[in-house]
């Protein structure tokens, strides 16, 4: 069994955190605000009875769901240089991780308002509602409460996901981990540490995650 | 709290209140794709009166209702809705009515090409009690309550509040003001159910099989509480398969088969002696299912 270096792996957990609290955290934070957004458009076009729109949104989540994210990533960073389209390492990052979330999300997003009973649209229209508030009073507060599992998904797979942006120069805790490793030659330890970071930013996700169910089920029978 | 209350117009006298008409439908039609649900439907209600509509499953009696409440678009047909008629009963003189809407009569005739403000306009003047609640669970009794005439009427909160109270207590659920609807029995959510109906200051209340989902010992407290009203003078349409309410609680009585209104009239009359076939057959069932 080979020993540990306790003395590398505490020196190098500041520069492994600097990565994570200035690259990853805020890296998926944006995205995933972005993505959010761009999901809730692209599931209201996907329920839109106007059939163009929602063949816009049924393409978008077709492509984005059917190509490799690390293809976007590329397309975007190495690829859009070609036709003359040069954007630094962070915001390509960003635009392909929110794209990305955007398409999954948007298919959440859809499911959940779908869950929402008939009924309640019927109720907002009753007390003389029109669509877009019947929606954003009635109809997306209950949505909400069933999406949170499902986006709590998105948002850890996200978080993870952002390591990929090591690979287009983005400074971020798995690129801070490659650099120390290469220096050092302790892979395992550097890699499993990183690992170990990542973990402990899903669990205080999943934690976050419990408390923001538990809030939203307060309305509900259990 | 009264309906249709009207500032300065006189009230009319009771015996003309009788032959004055709240609600007027004619020749209603609707398909939904191949299947004809309404064949064509004429009907009116008199400010005041109470009409049940009785028939058959699938009969088209709650798609008649959902055309009153314009959850459902006509293919053809005319609904007028007399600008805001009948005795100020309270004698407060207040100005009823859910906004500028309720003061001018609604008319829409559905051949046309039927506008969101038309249709705006016509469910303003209606309330609906559904056979399923749909209380908002995220929302509390009086958020229930409150949202419509708050979010949608824009009156003041405070007023609305109180309002909302003084209904809740009339069907005795003021402690469950702060309740989300999960925490209530049937009976209850439906009470709150009507009380929503009520705080939107209706010309015209519809229910749509108000005590069809409920457990057999609590519909009597809801038909209880839809009696008060009707005696109070609501107007209202019920659709309901509780023969002996609608003997009780109706003005008149219309049997709906096969998308028509097979016959109307008299309570007593139409489920002692009715006229049409149908009417005897389908009466005949449900008083001897077995």
């Amino acid at each position: 069994m080979i020993q540990p270096d306790w003395e590398l792996f505490f020196s190098s957990l500041w520069p492994l955190l600097d990565g994570a609290v200035r690259g990853t955290v805020p890296l998926a934070l944006t995205s995933f605000a972005i993505g959010l957004g761009l999901a809730l458009v692209l599931a209201l076009m996907r329920l839109s009875a106007k059939r163009a729109l929602s063949g816009i949104a049924r393409g978008y989540i077709s492509i984005v769901r059917g190509t490799p994210l690390l293809v976007q990533l590329f397309v975007i960073f190495y690829g859009l240089p070609s036709i003359g389209v040069t954007i630094e390492p962070w915001p390509s990052a960003v635009v392909a991780f929110s794209i990305n979330v955007g398409g999954y999300a948007a298919e959440v997003i859809r499911a959940a308002i779908l869950s929402v009973p008939k009924g309640q649209w019927e109720a907002a229209y009753m007390i003389g509602m029109s669509h877009s508030r019947a929606l954003t009073r009635i109809i997306l507060p209950q949505a909400a409460r069933v999406s949170v599992p499902p986006l709590s998904n998105t948002f850890i797979s996200l978080v993870k996901d952002t390591s990929l942006a090591s690979l287009i120069l983005v400074t971020e805790l798995f690129r801070e981990a490659q650099q120390v490793a290469a220096f050092s030659q302790e892979f395992m330890l550097l890699y499993l540490e990183a690992a170990l970071i990542y973990w402990v930013i899903c669990l205080v996700l999943s934690t976050g995650q419990g408390f923001l169910e538990k809030r939203l089920d307060r309305y509900v029978a259990r | 709290m009264s309906p249709a209350d009207l500032p300065a117009e006189p009230s009319p006298p009771a015996d003309a209140a009788a032959s004055a008409v709240l609600l007027r439908v004619r020749g209603l039609q609707k398909s939904f794709g191949s299947n004809r649900v309404l064949e064509s439907v004429d009907l009116t209600v008199g400010p005041g009166r109470v009409l049940a509509l009785i028939g058959p499953s699938g009969s088209g009696k709650t798609t008649i209702l959902r055309c009153l409440n314009g959850l459902e678009l006509p293919d053809g047909g005319t609904i007028d809705v007399a600008a805001a008629v009948g005795a100020d009963r309270a004698g407060t003189g207040q100005a009823h009515g859910r906004g500028a809407n309720a003061v001018v009569p609604v008319t829409i005739d559905f051949a046309l090409k039927t506008s969101a403000k038309q249709l705006g306009a016509l469910r303003d003047r209606s309330a609906m009690v559904f056979q399923h609640y749909n209380l908002f669970p995220h929302k509390t009794v009086l958020q229930n309550v409150i949202e419509g005439p708050v979010v949608v009427q824009r009156r003041p909160v405070s007023e609305v509040t109180i309002e909302a109270l003084a209904l809740l207590e009339r069907v005795g659920l003021t402690d469950k003001r702060d309740s989300y609807p999960f925490e209530l029995s049937g009976g209850q959510q439906q009470r709150v159910g009507i009380v929503r109906a009520l705080a939107l200051r209706p010309q015209l209340l519809l229910f749509d099989e108000p005590t069809s989902a409920l457990d057999p010992e609590l519909v009597g407290d809801v038909l209880r509480l839809i009696k008060e009203l009707a005696d109070e003078g609501w107007s209202m349409v019920i659709v309901t398969h509780e023969l002996e309410f609608a003997r009780e609680v109706a003005h008149e009585i219309a049997f709906v088969d096969g998308g028509t209104i097979v016959e109307h009239g008299d309570p007593k009359l139409l489920l002692r002696h009715p006229q049409q076939e149908r009417t005897r057959q389908f009466l005949h069932r449900l008083l001897h299912p077995f």
